[in-house]
């Protein structure tokens, strides 16, 4: 028997969804082994007998939650995919404004016909089995996380922070261009790609260890005189600081 | 005379999720709304207080099908409100992703949208085995628009090398001659492509509207990275920064994404047939050739040749993007250090993303932080046009001896035409019936 696949978007830009077709020659193999029996991104039939669910995208709506407690019950294993999923992602943005500010901007006195709640990762409402995190998910941790599953494997994130994968590609530390960069504190597995391309690391992945924080908040303070504030600013942009409180 | 309800329960959006309900009393329609029924996403107001630097890489997170359109409207709104002009290299470099974000989407809803539908299967998954051919080369050609923008921004969705005022990147020039090699073996896919969708049949919807675009009226290019706003009914230019002279938004109560109107019509579409009908002669001649050999003209107004619409533009982003490979190599590659403002005001920028003109628009403080932001999504600017197609579609229907499924389908495969922003909008579930 194959394993029962089922996709689940909330509130999200379905990138992470998007990145499993992104797949593509490596998708019909997955399409081999497993049988998707629920994918609205991708599908017409319906079943709510899972094995394996995936959920993009935060919660931020009482219809979010409902669907999720929905789809937790009918799942055997959960597995949140992405930032919005892990950690609230960029949803969260909107939580520290309150919702008799964020939500008036958008729509005005008919903010009332749209109901939402504070955006939070998907392990708010429910139990979750796995996190595969990143914005979007890393396409290639998703295959070797499928792999696993369908071995009998264990699957574990890496337990170390960008800085290492960053070093390894022979980038040169943004810090020493005077650039903030969140790779010291981020779980690794994304092989720096923003590094790589230039561009600082913003904490898509969620912090790595509280060790890894204790450490980098001194480090970077007496190393480059980068303020608390400075790095709290860049967390927030993925809702990373929400799972801990910085020392 | 009929009774018919017609409940299509999330269709899948507009980023994310919608609903359309029919019922008709009589013979006469008393309801008919397309629901947005998507979570609220709030991305203007978690703009506010932002840096000016971080607005494309938060605003490419509304969508990740066209993140790089999102990227995009949001560094050119920037640049404006900082002064900013960027480099000749830049421009083409932003081009060339744009070009290939357009094919990877337009190829995604061709073949995983909408010929499910016309071959009369339920997703794309069954074609594996039935015509893996066809999806092989479906894969093959979205594989090769995912890699020009991973060789230019690092990677599709969210793409990382393109900031405010230039690239932290540049390509190899390995990088593009291999896929520039590959570009030119995509015009026999694209080709194969086009004998596929001359064989479908299309349905025939034809009704008065408006058709709005982006156009470029100093150099002859067709739009999608730049140009000023016309219409089919108003073709005289209105520059983007005057935008909200064109469009007008509103909020409904069945919609989470705004509704939008315009002085000269009581709906418009944006989008492939909208930029077809208002700039088709800018299109590369082998893009022409294909829009001929496919029957579809300017003007059309069957909203279902949006789908050919789509094919042309992948043909003319294919030898666009060759072009442009060849100036850049032909130019040499610099690294090129990122333009700073000069001033923080207020700007607005527009692209022509895949599913039509995306406006963003910035007020920066003096130091630079957000103020205020107003972001105008195509699917938003569609959806009073859907409806309003919807409306005018049903009655030949019940004239017709269809069954209420048969109708249905059609009904979807209208919204689908669309390719109403998202991946997701490749099928809808749950249809309802209610007797």
């Amino acid at each position: 028997m194959k394993p029962k696949v089922a996709i689940f978007s909330l509130t999200s830009c379905e990138g992470c969804s998007l990145a499993i077709l992104e797949l593509e020659d490596r998708l019909l193999d997955i399409l081999g082994a497993v049988e998707i029996v629920n994918f609205r991104e991708g599908m017409t039939p319906r079943s709510w007998d899972i094995d394996l669910g995936f959920v993009d995208g935060a919660v931020s709506t009482p219809e979010d939650e409902k669907e999720l407690l929905t789809i937790r019950e009918h799942c055997k294993v959960l597995v949140a995919i992405g930032a919005c999923a892990c950690l609230g992602g960029i949803n969260t943005l909107k939580n520290p404004q309150g919702k008799d500010s964020y939500a008036p901007y958008v729509y005005g006195d008919q903010a009332k016909w749209f109901p939402t709640t504070d955006a939070k990762p998907i392990s708010a409402v429910v139990d979750v089995d796995y996190q595969l995190p990143g914005c979007p998910m890393v396409k290639e941790e998703f295959l070797r996380f499928v792999q696993c599953i369908l071995a009998g494997r264990t699957f574990r994130l890496p337990e170390t922070a960008v800085c290492v994968e960053c070093k390894k590609n022979g980038n040169l530390c943004l810090y020493e261009k005077g650039v903030v960069c969140l790779g010291p504190i981020t779980r690794a597995g994304c092989e720096a790609i923003c590094p790589t391309y230039g561009s600082k690391c913003e904490a898509c992945r969620g912090i790595v260890s509280e060790d890894a924080l204790k450490a980098a908040n001194i480090n970077l303070q007496e190393q480059y005189d980068v303020s608390l504030e400075d790095v709290l600013a860049d967390l927030r942009l993925f809702g990373a600081h929400q799972d801990t409180t910085l020392p | 005379m009929k009774n018919v309800t017609i409940d299509v329960k999330h269709i899948t959006r507009v980023e994310g999720h919608g609903n359309i309900s029919v019922n008709v009393e009589n013979g006469e329609i008393t309801k008919l709304q397309l629901a947005i029924v998507e979570s609220p996403r709030y991305f203007e107001s978690f703009l506010r207080g932002r840096d000016y630097r971080e607005a494309p890489h938060i605003t490419c997170r509304i969508c990740g099908i066209c993140s790089v359109g999102h990227t995009t409207s949001s560094v050119k709104a920037i640049e404006a409100a900082c002064g900013i002009e960027v480099t000749e290299q830049t421009v083409s470099l932003r081009k060339l992703i744009f070009y290939g974000e357009q094919l990877q989407s337009h190829v995604l809803h061709l073949y995983f949208l909408a010929v499910p539908d016309y071959l009369g299967v339920g997703s794309v998954i069954p074609l594996a085995s039935t015509h893996p051919d066809v999806v092989k080369r479906a894969l093959r050609m979205k594989r090769l628009a995912n890699d020009v923008c991973a060789v230019v921004g690092g990677r599709h969705i969210h793409p990382i090398a393109v900031h405010v005022g230039g690239f932290t990147h540049i390509p190899k020039e390995e990088e593009l001659l291999d896929l520039k090699r590959r570009l030119e073996a995509a015009r026999a896919d694209l080709a194969e492509t086009a004998s596929l969708y001359a064989q479908l049949k299309l349905p025939g919807l034809h009704r008065d509207t408006e058709y709005v675009s982006l156009k470029v009226t100093d150099n002859g290019e067709y739009a999608f990275y730049d140009g000023d706003i016309v219409s089919t009914l108003d073709p005289k230019p209105t520059k983007v920064k005057d935008y909200r002279k064109r469009v007008i938004e509103s909020v409904v109560e069945h919609s989470a994404a705004k509704h939008c109107v315009s002085p000269n019509a009581p709906t418009y579409a944006v989008g492939a047939l909208a930029r077809f009908n208002n700039n088709h002669e800018q299109l590369h001649p082998a893009a022409r050739g294909v829009a001929k050999e496919l029957g579809l003209t300017a003007p059309c107004d069957n909203p279902f040749h949006n789908n050919t619409a789509q094919l042309v533009e992948c043909v003319h982003c294919v030898e666009a993007s060759i072009e442009l490979i060849d100036t850049l190599l032909t130019r040499g590659l610099t690294v090129e250090a990122i333009v700073p403002p000069t001033r923080f005001g207020t700007g607005a920028g527009a692209s022509e993303v895949p599913r039509g003109v995306l406006f963003h628009e910035y007020s920066l403080d003096e130091a630079g932080k957000i103020e205020n932001a107003n972001l105008v999504i195509p699917t938003g600017q569609n959806l009073a046009n859907i409806e309003a197609d919807l409306r005018a579609m049903v009655p030949p229907l019940l004239d017709s001896d269809m069954s209420t499924q048969e109708m249905t389908l059609q009904l979807e495969m209208l919204v689908r035409a669309y390719d109403p922003c998202i991946s997701c909008a490749t099928h809808f579930l749950d249809v309802e019936w209610v007797s």
